[in-house]
């Protein structure tokens, strides 16, 4: 489960600490064990243009937030929902599901995850804040309000 | 100064290889052909092949829906079941009429919230219920060490009755702060732990019966983690309620226990209502059976409670003086062996001084998630987050800590392979 590329990501996270600007923030939790992730979103447009997370979490969790930021900077928010899908699609398949690695970059290594099913939370949970938090930047952005949604527990 | 007390040097009392033989998942291998190290007995504990064989006697031979019909089947399952209920009753000190078959310790607890709920609302109830009425003002009183179990239910109960929860905090090194709390009399409930979950501490029952008496406040213990480890008399415990789990008990799931003083649960409003609670049944109204069946609605769990009559007599035949003495020998030795790992903070008392076998700790820059997965990938399982104690582990700082509890049927080997596993595991976060 530990792939190299996880331990890589876990000790130098990509996106580690909270950024300003930002169009929509989300704080999720792990009710089980109580690990806790702030993400923020900026979009430009229909561009994410930047994520930056808080995460109090294990390697897992940890390493997947900053996969997260490497695979959905720069994408259309489309793009980064359909990355999101393949993630989830993979960290759910209890290891029946192949990854596409042209989708989903270093998340790929996360497919060992998938076998522990206590875990596939852990890598969630970043994603969950990143779909959370998107959709509040979209909704807020169509609204022209420009307002910031926070909390989201 | 050495931890160990003096029970702590006498010989070995168990024959560890006989009991372990008793339980067939000991023999199993996980991950990869490793053999099983359960430390998790504090979740749920392994059950005897005597425990299993009596419940699949019991279904084999004489099952029927208890207190219900008069065939020969019925009197079967009724006798088995009152049998196990009279058992368990003196295994706790307790008399069987005050002995209620619950789920679990959850539902216990629930059913004296609820109750007390129901005795609130002051309608078409008798006079004798009135000492279990709460309303703006009064106030229940827990603890900051809680197990969720004995925490939401209360806060429920504060909300739908406008009473206020308070708490008494607890010290750095896990013990009950006794002075962060004065009861006054308003504090109509006072509940806790027996036994932390997660710190291990024993917590001062005697002190706190007679606070909660002294302002005329009832006491509701939490005896889940305290009853399976030692031996443990109710009736003379001082408490007012107590639950306990059969499951963290060598026993079967789906079945626990409330105890209630005789005097109480006879004028305490019931709270499931149904078939079995009732004494006469009209259109226009009820009037309830005595406990302890007011309080058991519905056909109960029978082979549970039958299989954990089976537990109680697999204790008793153990000795819960020797139990509880192979427990303490193996605290000592998670203490002893986890204070030696650079880098491990305990989180509970350091020594055995009222202290049972819950051995909860973090490693300074590993996750216990993290520690944990390297423990089961090594065949050991343990529990890893806020066990239930999440405001417990807020107090202390962290988000989740990996926890190590033992049985009857741990022996010191695998003690030392906890220890190994949390070495191994700062070795690959690269922190050792």
């Amino acid at each position: 489960m530990y792939q190299e590329i996880i331990l890589d990501h876990y000790r130098s996270p990509h996106g580690a600490g909270l950024r300003e600007p930002f169009d929509a923030e989300s704080f999720q939790i792990n009710p089980t064990c109580g690990d806790e992730i702030t993400l923020r979103v900026a979009l430009d447009g229909d561009t994410v243009s930047d994520v930056s997370h808080e995460t109090l979490g294990c390697s897992i969790s940890q390493a997947s937030a900053s996969v997260l930021t490497d695979l959905v900077v720069g994408r259309s928010v489309a793009d980064s929902l359909t990355v999101l899908a393949a993630f989830q699609e993979m960290a759910q398949g209890r290891g029946q599901v192949e990854p596409d690695e042209d989708v989903l970059g270093d998340g790929v290594a996360f497919a060992g995850v998938a076998r522990y099913p206590a875990r596939v939370k852990c890598a969630l949970l970043g994603w969950m804040a990143f779909k959370d938090a998107v959709s509040r930047g979209v909704t807020a952005g169509d609204a022209g309000s420009g307002s910031t949604a926070r909390e989201n527990a | 100064m050495t931890i160990l007390a003096p029970s702590v040097l006498d010989p070995e009392p168990l024959d560890t290889a006989a009991i372990r033989a008793d339980f067939p998942i000991l023999s199993r291998t996980v991950r990869d052909g490793r053999p099983l190290v359960y430390l998790d007995s504090g979740a749920t504990a392994q059950r005897p092949r005597q425990v299993l064989d009596a419940e699949r006697a019991f279904l084999e031979q004489h099952n029927a829906a208890v207190h219900r019909g008069a065939h020969q089947l019925a009197e079967e399952a009724t006798d088995a079941y009152e049998s196990a209920r009279a058992r368990i009753a003196t295994f706790v000190g307790a008399d069987p009429y005050e002995v209620v078959f619950t789920k679990n310790a959850t539902e216990g607890i629930n059913l004296v919230a609820y109750a007390f709920s129901n005795a609130s609302i002051r309608t078409a109830l008798g006079p004798e219920s009135a000492r279990f009425a709460l309303g703006p003002g009064d106030e229940i009183v827990v603890t900051e060490l809680e197990h969720h179990a004995n925490l939401v239910p209360w806060q429920e109960l504060c909300r739908r009755t406008g009473a206020v929860l308070r708490w008494y905090g607890v010290t750095d090194d896990g013990r009950l702060d006794l002075d962060s709390l004065e009861l006054s009399r308003r504090t109509k409930v006072v509940a806790f732990a027996h036994q932390s979950n997660v710190l291990g501490t024993v917590l001062p029952v005697a002190e706190l019966v007679s606070r909660a008496r002294a302002v005329g406040a009832l006491t509701v213990l939490d005896a889940c983690q305290s009853v399976p480890h030692q031996q443990v008399n109710l009736t003379a415990s001082g408490v007012d309620f107590a639950a306990f789990s059969g499951h963290k008990m060598l026993g079967p799931s789906g079945v626990g226990v409330l105890w209630g003083r005789g005097e109480l649960l006879a004028a305490m409003p019931p709270f499931l209502t149904g078939g079995s609670m009732i004494e006469l049944v009209r259109m226009e109204g009820t009037t309830y059976a005595p406990p302890p069946q007011r309080f058991e609605a519905g056909v109960p769990m029978t082979s549970q409670a039958v299989g954990l009559g089976a537990a109680v007599d697999y204790l008793n035949g153990i000795g819960m003086d020797a139990v509880a003495a192979h427990e303490r020998a193996l605290t000592a030795a998670a203490l002893d062996g986890l204070r030696s790992v650079p880098g491990v903070r305990l989180v509970g008392p350091a020594d055995l001084e009222s202290r049972g076998g819950a051995v909860s700790f973090v490693v300074d820059g590993v996750h216990a998630h993290d520690v944990g997965q390297v423990l089961d990938d090594r065949g050991l399982a343990v529990r890893v987050g806020h066990h239930c104690a999440w405001p417990l582990h807020r107090r202390f700082g962290v988000a989740a800590t990996v926890r190590a509890t033992f049985a009857v049927y741990n022996t010191p080997e695998e003690v030392a392979a906890l220890v190994d596993g949390v070495h191994a595991a700062r070795e690959f976060f690269g922190v050792s």
